[in-house]
């Protein structure tokens, strides 16, 4: 992959999903393209992208783009972040609904780790079929395979505790399965977080770890305006642990890193999530 | 000085012994091992280690033999006890978990499970 090559593919990924790809990066996403080329039947990366040069299919766009994107996730992926939302965000949130209904939004949940690892916990509640959880991802390879509920046996040996394995999936061959009751639990919408997200309603816990930090400035001011939107009064935002996103006054940090709490009694600044971002354009 | 913990790796295979002895020694573990339940338990008398990674299926005395009778022994409620084995039957990996192993790790492994592992047991 050429220098060139490699520019047109960050500008692609740049304009569609607001992500930036690093000079350094170009082995990996040479890597992830090579079975996108040959779904394609062109004998490689270059002929692909040369392919792409001279008819801009948007199919063929939306796939390279989402070959390039970071999937990288597993179950309960920083422990300490699940053991507080476990422990002590979902009790109290429940605790203030009075049906005990609760909503969770994952954003960029790419596989689907993320989404059932809440599911897991929420099963230790009094009243988890009351908690919806909405996992929002770009790609749709990822989203397939998170539907399923199908994992490797190295993908539930890591992050996962064994009793939780034991309780919650089935094996089937040599992979394990999530079963029906937490599959049932979790909503999977194919959506770019640079659209609009307010169709998907509001949020008591939002999440939305190790996604900004790849964005552009504009994006991240972007993703950063929806999230803030979809959060109730009383909601709280999870970041990724190293993550300091430029939030409004109403998020203080909620005393682990990575967690903001929206108080109520700040006035949130006025949305910016339904100004198009002019960079972008349609998939 | 902070005292070196160590990990006692019992299988029968010399090979995964070694292969495992390599992970612990990398989580700044002292790795010791023993080819058998009978050879772990006599080790575990003399100096009761402070993990254990344990494989199921061996000669002389298997792992839940082993870990019935370490239980038994004066200080052997000490040693977290992870399994390590073939042996993927749900029904069989909850007889070893209701035998006091505090996780269990399925083989094929590799460093990263090991450490996930011992990270959710609280080892590291």
């Amino acid at each position: 992959m050429t220098p060139a090559d490699l520019d047109f593919v960050a500008a692609l990924v740049r304009a569609h999903a607001g992500v930036v790809i690093r000079a350094d990066k170009a082995f990996f996403i040479e890597t992830r393209l090579g079975p996108v080329a040959r779904r394609e039947k062109v004998p490689g990366v270059p002929a692909l992208l040369e392919k792409l040069r001279q008819t801009p299919d948007p199919v063929l766009t939306r796939q390279v783009v989402e070959a390039t994107l970071m999937q990288e996730t597993s179950f309960f992926r920083d422990r300490a972040v699940f053991e507080r939302i476990g422990k002590v965000l979902l009790p109290e949130l429940a605790a203030r609904r009075p049906d005990g209904r609760l909503r969770v939004l994952c954003a960029g949940c790419a596989t689907g780790q993320e989404a059932y690892s809440i599911a897991m916990l929420a099963t230790d509640l009094a009243a988890p079929a009351a908690v919806e959880i909405v996992a929002v991802d770009f790609g749709q390879f990822p989203l397939e395979k998170a539907r399923t509920g199908l994992y490797t046996h190295f993908e539930v040996q890591r992050g996962l505790p064994i009793r939780r394995l034991l309780a919650h999936f089935d094996k089937i061959d040599e992979n394990w399965r999530i079963r029906a009751d937490l599959r049932q639990m979790v909503q999977w919408v194919e959506l770019n977080l640079l659209d609009d997200l307010t169709g998907l309603g509001n949020f008591d816990l939002v999440l939305c770890r190790n996604v900004l930090g790849s964005l552009t400035p504009e994006a991240q001011t972007r993703v950063l305006a929806s999230l803030e939107a979809a959060c109730r009064p009383d909601a709280v935002l999870v970041v990724g642990a190293q993550e300091t996103p430029a939030l409004s006054a109403a998020f203080r940090p909620a005393g682990s890193p990575g967690l903001w709490q929206r108080s109520p009694t700040v006035a949130p600044v006025p949305s910016s999530a339904s100004t198009p971002v002019p960079a972008r354009t349609q998939a | 000085m902070k005292r070196v913990r160590t990990c006692l790796v019992v299988d029968d295979s010399r090979v995964m012994r070694k292969v495992a002895i390599r992970i612990v020694e990398q989580l700044e573990f002292e790795g010791v091992e023993a080819g058998d339940g009978l050879e772990a338990l006599t080790y575990c008398r003399a100096a009761m280690p402070d993990a254990i990674l344990l494989d199921w299926s061996m000669p002389v005395m298997d792992g839940i033999e082993f870990l019935r009778r370490l239980r038994a022994e004066p200080d052997g409620a000490r040693p977290v006890v992870v399994f390590c084995s073939a042996e993927s039957r749900p029904e069989r990996i909850r007889l070893a978990i209701d035998h006091g192993a505090a996780e269990y790790i399925m083989k094929p492994f590799d460093g990263d499970i090991i450490a996930s592992k011992f990270e959710a047991v609280g080892l590291i």
